[in-house]
């Protein structure tokens, strides 16, 4: 019968012209221009651009001047270290997560404009799609991020901030960097697990105020947290993001004693495992097909 | 006979309690523009979803170009062009930013898909408004980008809800020439879902759906001949009655719609006569008319179109 046999070589030249495609055009490319819109999205929106520093630098320079009076330094801090100081990378860490809820809550949006299942329909394996989501998002959380640690310590010249005992090398500024990309690539990716189910963004700020500012308050970003905080603290995988970031930016400044930090390889197995988690759930939910898609 | 594009048996789709699409099949061969022709909420668009991979396949088998929809997905998603009935458009991106993300999606990249934009833009009149943003367009412009967008990747199967939606006349009547072009020269397949009878008379072939079953299927005129001959619509005081005396008198019969009683016959000037003569009192108003695709609709399916079903 004809309809079979026409039927098999159109499949066959199908097929064929699927496995020549390589992995640059099915894979690099939907992660480069996913990432991209991401970007270019974000900087056409100036709102969000100073919705998203403004904030954390209010909270920096606030909490540390109000704060300053009740902090007790941890064991491991440098001597002297200011709380604003000890906020700081703290911060930082706030920002990863501003940024990530920012950049994942616009997928409710772009699944309510449509622009989401034009994508789902395409060619492109479920994987470099989170990955292309993701990527920018932490793109965009690590030039924040990097913005506020920059400018962070030139507020010391006109007063609304202390002396920082921060002193980093290019190199150790480097695996800062990586360091933050990774926290932020983890905090985008839980973000992506929060919206993708989401129908709606109030829905997600609700989840924000319940759940991912308690889980940066209990990282020991704010507070070092003792006796069953410190329990908590000890739990959350994000307290790991946080301790490695103090870790690198500070070097040769913490002292390893009885309260300590973390260990840098720690930090590092625990965020890099949280973030291979939040992949691979949020690949196992995109997979799925369900009638929320296909609004 | 040549080979078939798309292959849908048995398919049945619930959402909830809602029961979209029962036992629907379909065969769609390769290089037509077919139809799906039925009112709003009457399956068509879950159907397209489900050709889409955006919905699971409940129960049934569904075929694109020889793939399973379930079992190879990304297969299916490279043959096919998809327009979706709602925007699928970036609106903080241009036009020219949409179409090449639309590219770099399906494997497309360089000068290559640049001038492929370029000519698709031509194509579709929308070469000056490569820098706009699409937020700024009107609803028509936006719809031919998305067609643009569907277009771009050269699918071998074009799935098209509601293309003619908020465009002008003119645009529709441009639209469907280039389709009718693309199944020409290329040997594109065109699924088109329509409540609308004028595109749906545009179809080479048409399958009726409507509480998501297929009611009748044929090309256009074949349909429009099943009927039989011309429909009287008349209206009277007690339609009752008058329904039963006309199977009575005439051996006819006849359907309620709301306010007004239809009946099939060849003639059908003749009947009017008949019936005028038979019943001067009761007949307050009688028309006559050549069967259309709504009245295919009406009488396989014994309601109106637009009528409210149980959605």
């Amino acid at each position: 019968m004809s309809t079979v046999t026409q039927t098999t070589s159109d499949s066959m030249e199908l097929s064929n012209s699927t496995s020549r495609t390589n992995s640059r055009a099915f894979v690099v490319l939907p992660i480069l221009t996913l990432t991209r819109r991401e970007l270019v999205r974000f900087f056409r929106q100036r709102t969000r651009v100073i919705g998203a520093l403004g904030q954390p630098f209010l909270f920096w320079i606030l909490f540390g001047a109000g704060l300053h009076g009740s902090f007790t330094a941890p064991e491991w801090a440098p001597a002297g270290m200011s709380y604003q100081e000890y906020f700081f990378p703290g911060i930082a860490v706030l920002i990863l997560m501003f940024s990530a809820i920012f950049s994942t809550i616009s997928i409710i949006e772009d699944r309510r404009e449509g622009f989401l299942q034009g994508v789902l329909v395409a060619p492109v394996g479920r994987l470099p799609l989170v990955l292309g989501k993701l990527c920018g998002g932490t793109l965009l959380a690590l030039i924040q991020a990097v913005a506020f640690l920059v400018i962070g310590p030139m507020l010391s010249w006109i007063g609304l901030a202390p002396e920082m005992s921060l002193q980093i090398g290019f190199g150790d500024a480097l695996l800062t960097l990586c360091f933050l990309a990774l926290v932020g690539f983890a905090l985008t990716g839980l973000g992506y697990l929060i919206a993708w189910p989401m129908d709606s963004t109030q829905g997600f700020h609700a989840i924000m105020s319940i759940f991912l500012l308690p889980m940066w308050l209990l990282s020991g970003a704010f507070f070092p947290g003792n006796g069953w905080l410190g329990w908590v603290v000890r739990l959350n995988p994000l307290s790991y993001g946080v301790a490695g970031v103090r870790r690198l930016m500070y070097p040769n400044q913490i002292v390893d004693g009885a309260d300590t930090l973390p260990s840098m390889m720690t930090c590092l197995i625990v965020t890099t495992a949280f973030s291979c988690i939040c992949v691979s759930i949020a690949v196992w939910m995109t997979g799925r097909r369900t009638s929320k898609d296909a609004r | 006979m040549s080979a078939t594009a798309v292959c849908v048996e048995g398919l049945s789709h619930r959402y909830g309690d809602h029961q979209a699409l029962s036992g629907f099949s379909l065969r769609v061969e390769a290089g037509r523009i077919f139809g799906l022709l039925g009112p709003n909420g009457g399956g068509k668009s879950t159907l397209f979803r489900i050709l889409s991979t955006l919905l699971p396949v409940q129960s049934g088998r569904v075929e694109v170009l020889g793939f399973d929809v379930s079992r190879q997905p990304d297969a299916v998603r490279f043959g096919i062009g998809v327009t979706f009935q709602s925007p699928s458009l970036d609106g903080k991106l241009t036009v020219g930013e949409n179409l090449l993300h639309q590219g770099h999606l399906y494997g497309l990249s360089g000068g290559g898909l640049k001038s492929r934009i370029g000519e698709r833009l031509e194509r579709l009149g929308l070469s000056d408004r490569t820098h706009d943003r699409v937020d700024s367009l009107s609803g028509g412009l936006k719809r031919r980008v998305e067609i643009a967008k569907g277009l771009l990747h050269d699918p071998a199967v074009l799935l098209l809800d509601e293309p003619s939606t908020g465009l002008d006349p003119g645009a529709r009547h441009d639209l469907w020439r280039y389709l009718d072009q693309l199944r020409q020269q290329r040997g594109v397949t065109i699924l088109v879902a329509t409540h609308l009878m004028e595109e749906a008379e545009k179809c080479d072939v048409l399958t009726i759906l409507d509480q998501g079953k297929a009611v009748a299927e044929g090309t256009p005129d074949e349909l429009r001949s099943s009927i039989g001959g011309d429909c009287v619509t008349l209206r009277g005081e007690n339609l009752e009655t008058l329904e039963t005396q006309i199977s009575e008198r005439f051996g006819l019969k006849s359907k309620r719609l709301g306010e007004s009683i239809r009946v099939e016959r060849e003639d059908g000037h003749e009947l009017i006569r008949e019936l005028v003569d038979a019943f001067p009192d009761e007949i307050s108003s009688i028309s006559l008319g050549k069967p259309t695709l709504e009245d295919v609709f009406i009488d396989r399916t014994g309601h109106q179109f637009w009528e409210e079903t149980s959605a």
